[in-house]
């Protein structure tokens, strides 16, 4: 499985320039299952959105730092078709829960696990974000703290692509 | 005069020893509450001295010669520690919560103050660490003096994975 993670994935699977297994230009296996408030969360249902999918951890200050901005795209191109869906892979949902209200992150937050850092290429670091397209498809992993500046023109390049 | 100079200065020895063993007791409830005590606020990285930092290629290196030399513990999160982890090693986190602290304590307690014992964390970059500096920490006040730590600059999925060194997944 760690084989599949990271290194000698089978055949139409690219690896990035670590050698890792990269899911870009795959389709973002499928995330169903309810956020913290208990509403039911879907990527699936999200086709025709541009998807910003990041996974966090309530103790990793870089994660935090995104935040606020996730937070004011969402607001600014919610209309135009973005969706931020957040994973927190805290180990259990209190101190979520807890950083969520104090964040005011009013977009979907749902528990991850290890399986569904496994389903996505491996999330060994946090944080870890992807894009997906309208189609559903990734466009772009970015890991570890990310120029904020340049993920913003992606996300609009994204969102004027129909 | 002899009996009781004898009883008076055993009545002395009792409470010296009574005080030493208190003593002890207090000097190790302040230890750990010290270390509780800061994980309101995350523990530096930088507090593991330059001479106990082990990199990756070398630990790596390290255990191909000799598996089974140290104990190594990862103290970050049990997430990230269940998709890989380093091949034999045993989870005790996460350093930045009490129970992360706790569960280290508990793993270690009975091991003897010698015992060669390698944390690591891999969670993000090291500057960044919240659990590496006070898991660190809490080994020095236990006493122990045979510790080394995983110097993960940027986090154990590309600083060991992407590497090809050996792990393993929990399932």
């Amino acid at each position: 499985m760690l084989a599949g993670l990271f290194a000698g994935a089978g055949p139409g699977v690219a690896q990035d320039a670590m050698g890792r297994t990269s899911l870009v230009g795959l389709r973002a296996p499928d995330i169903a299952r309810a956020d913290l408030r208990g509403a039911p969360v879907s990527l699936a249902a999200l086709r025709g959105k541009v998807v910003l999918l990041n996974f966090w951890a309530t103790w990793c200050a870089p994660c935090r730092v995104e935040m606020p901005r996730f937070v004011a795209w969402q607001k600014q191109y919610g209309v135009d078709g973005l969706q931020i869906v957040s994973v927190s892979i805290d180990d259990s949902e209190p101190p979520a829960r807890a950083l969520v209200e104090r964040m005011h992150l009013d977009y979907p937050v749902v528990m991850g696990d290890a399986k569904l850092g496994e389903r996505y290429g491996g999330v060994l670091g946090v944080p870890v974000t992807f894009l997906i397209d309208r189609r559903g498809v990734i466009r772009a992993r970015i890991d570890g703290e990310t120029d904020l500046g340049a993920l913003q023109g992606k996300i609009e390049a994204m969102l004027a692509a129909h | 005069m002899r009996r009781s100079s004898t009883i008076g200065s055993g009545m002395k020895r009792v409470r010296g020893c009574t005080g030493t063993i208190l003593f002890g007791l207090c000097a190790a409830a302040l230890a750990v509450s010290s270390v509780h005590a800061q994980l309101n606020q995350p523990v530096s990285a930088s507090v593991i001295p330059r001479d106990r930092l082990l990199e990756p290629d070398a630990l790596n290196h390290e255990l191909q010669s000799n598996p089974h030399g140290s104990l190594i513990l990862q103290v970050g999160s049990k997430v990230l520690f269940d998709q890989a982890h380093i091949h034999g090693a045993e989870y005790a986190g996460p350093g930045s919560r009490p129970r992360g602290i706790a569960a280290l304590r508990s793993r270690v307690a009975n091991l003897p103050r010698g015992q060669a014992i390698v944390l690591y964390c891999g969670c993000c970059p090291w500057d960044r660490c919240p659990n590496i500096g006070s898991a660190w920490q809490l080994l020095q006040q236990m006493g122990f003096t045979n510790v080394k730590v995983l110097h993960i600059a940027n986090n154990f999925g590309s600083d060991w994975v992407s590497r090809g060194y050996r792990a393993e997944s929990t399932h």
